[in-house]
């Protein structure tokens, strides 16, 4: 990291300490708008917010590791989730699951050259009575067809 | 938030914004947990722990710091009346919160909203504005002085485990979100070490309910030990697919039938960590009596794959144990090979028989629900479609 980014991020931590406050409970929103904001949290941002929450690093380390929507290593700019679930799983999953690989040209767990998308398997959205159910990074979308899932991705910049 | 054109006997009768709000500060806070303790209601979420004792021993902690949590956690595989309710009801979610602050006597609710619903955030907080505008939120509500209550929202992360309320409270704690050692429970030890009541959404909205029409109308509906209706997420192989609110004791093949399944196999009661019923006891009733369930009915149809559905189940157990604990954490990954085991026609009789045992030690043995309820799938299902799944000789399709 260079230095001007290390000062941006510290400025950008200090201002969600004054948002959320600098108790420990405070800690997952802050890691939340951080992961929102740059789909991971780098090293450096761990160490800011251990020193600003006056906590250790590695309690840092260790709540991100436990969360699925958190993580230590840089993703795409777009997480593309499918639910993997028994519902979804019957409704078709799979033959969306393999159109994306295709189209995309990466695996599950993978992400694009381009770091446009990063693809993920997810349990279970809650879309049960309208699976298969796509999640792009916030956004959920129902009844996804192979055809409709290619056409979301396209979109997505 | 736009409404859709539901009807049903208790949740989904009409309901104005705010009216049990405004009732319930004129009430004494005895007469609101009469009410509850007449009604028998329990709690939604699947355990069905009675919320008038709940409320009555966090009511009763001597502390002048307590916390309503709304557990909006909802991770359990094929349920999804949390969602319905709030995005189309969010008075009724809110307005018993705001009757539990005034119960129990304390100044903030948290409302654990998981990490996937992240996109009804925006209009959650929007409502809850609205709330304040109206002083259904904030100092003096509806006229009471002194009653001060305002409502947060905190976001999940993907964790299917914080559905438990200890781990929620961890996580709620800037934790992570590993189960607690019961006792102490949250109405002692809760949030921050405070007396916390954690509630499922649909509970909160059957207060606002009972405040209204009161403990007895509620009796009404429903059967002896379990009053009231139940809102079912119904999903897999049926015609109409949705939440439906039935009054508890609904046979399943009454169900069923309104649901428009055909052909149905099995009926997974409960979600993942819930029960397999096979066609044979359809007959059965919903229930706390007979069979339990937080709301989740996901349909199978002939043309499954019993052995497919059991190894989805398992694999996300693996993926959704804490591992904290030993029971579940093994446990679960041996029960996933078994089935592998079965799948490849590897296996052993007296092999799948010992991870059965296995399977009943984990009940006994993990500090969680999750470890506690996770086998019984695994054993449900090899037990009630055993014929299908190890006469096939091996050859399993979808």
């Amino acid at each position: 990291m260079l230095l001007l980014e290390k000062n941006a991020m510290t400025e950008e931590i200090e201002l969600l300490v004054k948002k959320h406050g600098n108790s420990r409970s405070a800690l997952l929103p802050i890691l939340q708008d951080i992961q929102r904001k740059h789909k991971y949290i780098p090293d450096f941002a761990q160490q800011e917010i251990a020193r600003l929450l006056d906590i250790h690093p590695v309690e840092i380390y260790s709540v991100i590791s436990f969360y699925a929507f958190l993580n230590t290593h840089p993703k795409g700019r777009n997480i593309v989730r499918l639910c993997q679930t028994i519902t979804c799983d019957l409704a078709g999953k799979e033959n969306v699951a393999k159109a994306i690989e295709r189209e995309l040209g990466i695996k599950f767990g993978e992400t694009t050259k381009d770091n446009r998308i990063t693809l993920e398997y997810v349990n279970c959205l809650g879309m049960c009575d309208q699976g298969p159910a796509l999640l792009v990074n916030e956004r959920v979308y129902p009844k996804v067809s192979p055809e409709k899932a290619i056409q979301i991705l396209n979109e997505i910049k | 938030m736009e409404k859709k054109n539901r009807s049903g006997a208790v949740i989904f009768s009409p309901y104005v914004k705010g009216e049990a709000v405004k009732k319930v500060v004129s009430m004494k806070r005895e007469d609101v947990l009469f009410d509850l303790r007449e009604s028998k209601l329990k709690g939604r979420g699947g355990a069905g722990f009675p919320t008038a004792t709940k409320w009555t021993l966090v009511a009763a902690a001597a502390s002048t710091e307590k916390y309503i949590v709304c557990n909006a956690d909802e991770g359990e595989p094929g349920t999804f009346k949390d969602r319905v309710l709030l995005l189309e009801y969010p008075e009724l979610v809110f307005d018993g919160m705001v009757i539990a602050g005034y119960v129990i006597g304390a100044k903030l609710g948290i409302v654990y909203l998981r990490g996937e619903y992240e996109y009804m955030l925006k209009s959650l907080e929007d409502y809850l504005e609205t709330m304040r505008k109206e002083n259904l939120l904030g100092k003096d509500i509806a006229g009471k002085t002194g009653f001060d209550f305002d409502i947060i929202i905190r976001l999940g992360s993907g964790a299917y485990v914080c559905g438990e309320e200890t781990a929620l409270i961890e996580s709620l704690e800037g934790n992570r979100g590993e189960a607690r050692n019961r006792p102490p429970y949250p109405v002692n030890t809760g949030f921050m070490g405070k007396p916390t009541t954690v509630n499922n959404v649909e509970t909160f909205a059957a207060v606002s309910h009972i405040v209204i029409k009161g403990g007895a109308w509620y009796c009404n509906h429903g059967t002896d030990k379990s009053t009231g209706s139940k809102l079912f997420s119904v999903s897999g192989d049926c015609e109409k697919p949705g939440v439906y609110e039935l009054p508890w004791g609904t046979k399943i093949s009454e169900l069923l039938e309104l649901v428009g399944a055909k052909n149905t196999k099995a009926v997974q009661v409960g979600g993942a960590s819930g029960f397999c019923i096979p066609k044979t006891q359809f007959d059965r009733a919903l229930g706390y009596e007979d069979a339990a369930t937080g709301g989740s009915i996901m349909i199978f149809n002939e043309s499954r794959n019993m052995l497919h559905v059991l190894k989805n189940f398992m694999e996300f157990f693996v993926e959704e144990s804490c591992g904290q604990c030993t029971p579940c954490r093994i446990g679960n990954t041996k029960l996933l090979e078994g089935v592998e085991m079965i799948e490849k026609s590897e296996f052993t009789f007296g092999y799948i028989n010992k991870l059965k045992e296995l399977g009943k030690t984990m009940q006994v043995a993990s500090k969680c629900g999750l470890g506690q309820s996770s086998p019984n799938s695994f054993i449900s299902i090899l037990e009630n479609f055993k014929e299908e799944i190890f006469n096939s000789g091996g050859s399993h399709g979808k």
